[in-house]
């Protein structure tokens, strides 16, 4: 028990409640991705995905990154998932949630990803001696901040990933004339 | 109690990305799919970010940043694509959704 209280206390983590909580949002998680793919109804899986992005972003603060668990919740929970009901609701007709929920190849796809988790099991027993024991800490800036300055620059200089910004809003803009119009009755 | 390391985190990552592809190999209803694909980048951030945390630096956070930009735009694009489908098929089932022109 000591060096594991060690190693936990040296990178500042409260040796008791952690493995709790990171059992607790890795079971919803995982559990809600299973509601996701079973519910026949698509609103259920819709909410069923949104308890999985929630889960996810308590699991990236536990990895100390609140500002991506914040850009979870509010672009993936607050935004993506509200588009995906919205069109649910548009296109969700009756006969769809009484017909067969799984394609007719479905031991097909099962074996197929059955096979992908046996090799990501096998990757991780042969290479779990690649992994620290410990983690490492931060440094002592805020993460916000720090995420900030490699997005957009210090003091007159381009951040390491300005570009990469920049080119991410062209993607959205992309995206959106995109959406209306392939929406749109008559072009 | 064994403490939490980085192996946990990519087996979590590794089971959501299982589920991920599950849905989208079986099930029929295409927005059940795309919801699929959503967790397959769930799965993948979540992945990054437990090997930011694990090497200490920020590289991985701002990758899963512009992974769920990335997700945004696709996930808007795909959606128009089967509101625009819908409208002219009436049908949300994969298996109907097999001519490139009709």
């Amino acid at each position: 028990m000591n060096p594991a209280m060690n190693s936990a206390l040296n990178s500042g983590m409260a040796p008791v409640a952690t493995p709790f909580f990171f059992y607790m949002l890795a079971g919803l998680a995982v559990v809600g991705g299973l509601l996701v793919i079973t519910r026949r109804n698509a609103v259920h899986s819709a909410l069923a995905l949104i308890v999985t992005l929630l889960a996810v972003a308590g699991l990236y603060l536990m990895l100390y990154a609140p500002f991506v668990a914040g850009v979870q919740i509010i672009v993936y929970a607050g935004g993506i998932m509200v588009l995906f009901l919205f069109v649910i609701m548009l296109v969700n007709i009756e006969r769809s949630s009484k017909e067969r929920r799984f394609n007719r190849m479905w031991p097909v796809g099962l074996g197929a990803a059955c096979a992908l988790l046996a090799l990501f099991v096998s990757a991780f027993a042969k290479g779990k001696a690649l992994f620290p024991e410990g983690m490492m800490s931060m440094p002592e800036s805020s993460n916000t901040q720090q995420i900030a300055t490699m997005l957009y620059g210090d003091a007159g200089r381009m951040g390491q990933y300005t570009f990469a910004f920049e080119i991410a809003s062209l993607l959205l803009l992309v995206a959106i004339l995109g959406a209306v119009i392939m929406t749109k009755k008559r072009i | 109690m064994v403490p939490i390391t980085t192996l946990h985190y990519l087996v979590v990552a590794a089971a959501l990305f299982v589920l991920g592809v599950i849905g989208v190999l079986t099930r029929r209803n295409v927005v059940i799919v795309l919801m699929s694909i959503e967790l397959i980048l769930n799965a993948v951030n979540l992945n990054l970010v437990a090997f930011s945390r694990m090497w200490g630096n920020l590289n991985g956070q701002v990758f899963a940043i512009f992974i769920v930009v990335d997700a945004a735009a696709e996930a808007a694009v795909g959606l128009g694509i089967l509101i625009a489908f819908f409208r002219n098929k009436e049908t949300i089932n994969v298996d109907e959704i097999d001519l490139l022109k009709w």
